[in-house]
């Protein structure tokens, strides 16, 4: 008895759910951004979904370009992070608060 | 017994999911991040993409969850004020997740994806249809991603240069 699309499909959103519940609560930008990287990781759990389900491979490609670019996204994300410290000595996005006024 | 395994791993993945959103201390939730993705490697596996469950723990949980540790420190943020969730925020994301179920929920009744049914290869001929995709059908993203990675490394490099010094006008 094998799980059917739809409970993976559930698991998937509540996953993205969870991600995005926690981007929008969080003020931590680090814990946002692996709350991103959250989100990400449930699209692919769907897509591999998909890809099993339907019985092609198109799927599974496209999560390998995802984790490609996730890794990518992650190094570029965390530079930036890191410079923005340098500049304004905090990571609370309440404090990054430049673009307000 | 796959049924009693995805439950338990779904009910793991979905844990450490909440423990990375609610956790007070960052290390703490890039812990919680790494066991969430052991899971959905595991669910990766159930669903007989085992090149990606390797490929998710070897980049993911290999490289990006080291990477977010090495930042956490660096920054070093144990102190700072404590996180304090907002009215406002909390009712957005809870009624932000409702409508994503409900959507999803209706979709699975109204498309008839309940009884389909999982179509399989064996894992070699997957493996071997997996490369001849990359290397035929998806030859051109493929070159993409290796600008793109380059592209990144490059934008790397110059964003951690100090860029405290003025540089001089010629």
């Amino acid at each position: 008895m094998t799980p059917h699309l739809e409970a993976y499909l559930m698991l998937s959103a509540a996953l993205f759910a969870v991600g995005f519940l926690g981007v929008l609560v969080r003020r931590n930008t680090l814990v946002i951004y692996m709350c991103l990287e959250l989100m990400l990781v449930a699209a692919t759990l769907a897509l591999v979904a998909f890809s099993r389900f339907n019985g092609t491979e198109d799927g599974d490609v496209f999560v390998f370009f995802i984790l490609t670019v996730a890794a990518a996204e992650v190094a570029g994300g965390l530079a930036i992070i890191v410079a923005l410290f340098r500049a304004r000595q905090t990571v609370q996005v309440d404090e990054l608060n430049s673009l307000k006024h | 017994m796959d049924q009693l395994a995805f439950t338990a791993l779904s009910v793991f993945t979905l844990a450490c999911a909440l423990g990375v959103v609610l956790s007070k201390n960052a290390v703490n939730g890039a812990m919680c991040l790494l066991l969430c993705l052991a899971g959905i490697a595991g669910l990766f596996v159930q669903l007989h993409a085992y090149l990606l469950a390797f490929v998710l723990i070897l980049v993911y949980a290999g490289a990006v969850v080291a990477l977010f540790l090495f930042i956490i420190m660096l920054l070093d943020m144990q102190g700072g004020q404590p996180w304090r969730p907002r009215g406002v925020s909390v009712a957005a994301g809870v009624a932000a997740a409702a409508l994503l179920i409900t959507g999803l929920d209706l979709l699975a009744v109204r498309g008839r994806i309940a009884d389909a049914a999982p179509v399989g290869h064996s894992v070699g001929s997957s493996l071997k249809l997996y490369a001849y995709q990359l290397f035929t059908t998806y030859l051109l993203p493929v070159q993409v991603m290796g600008f793109l990675l380059l592209i990144a490394m490059l934008g790397v490099i110059v964003l951690s240069r100090r860029m405290a010094e003025p540089e001089d006008p010629r």
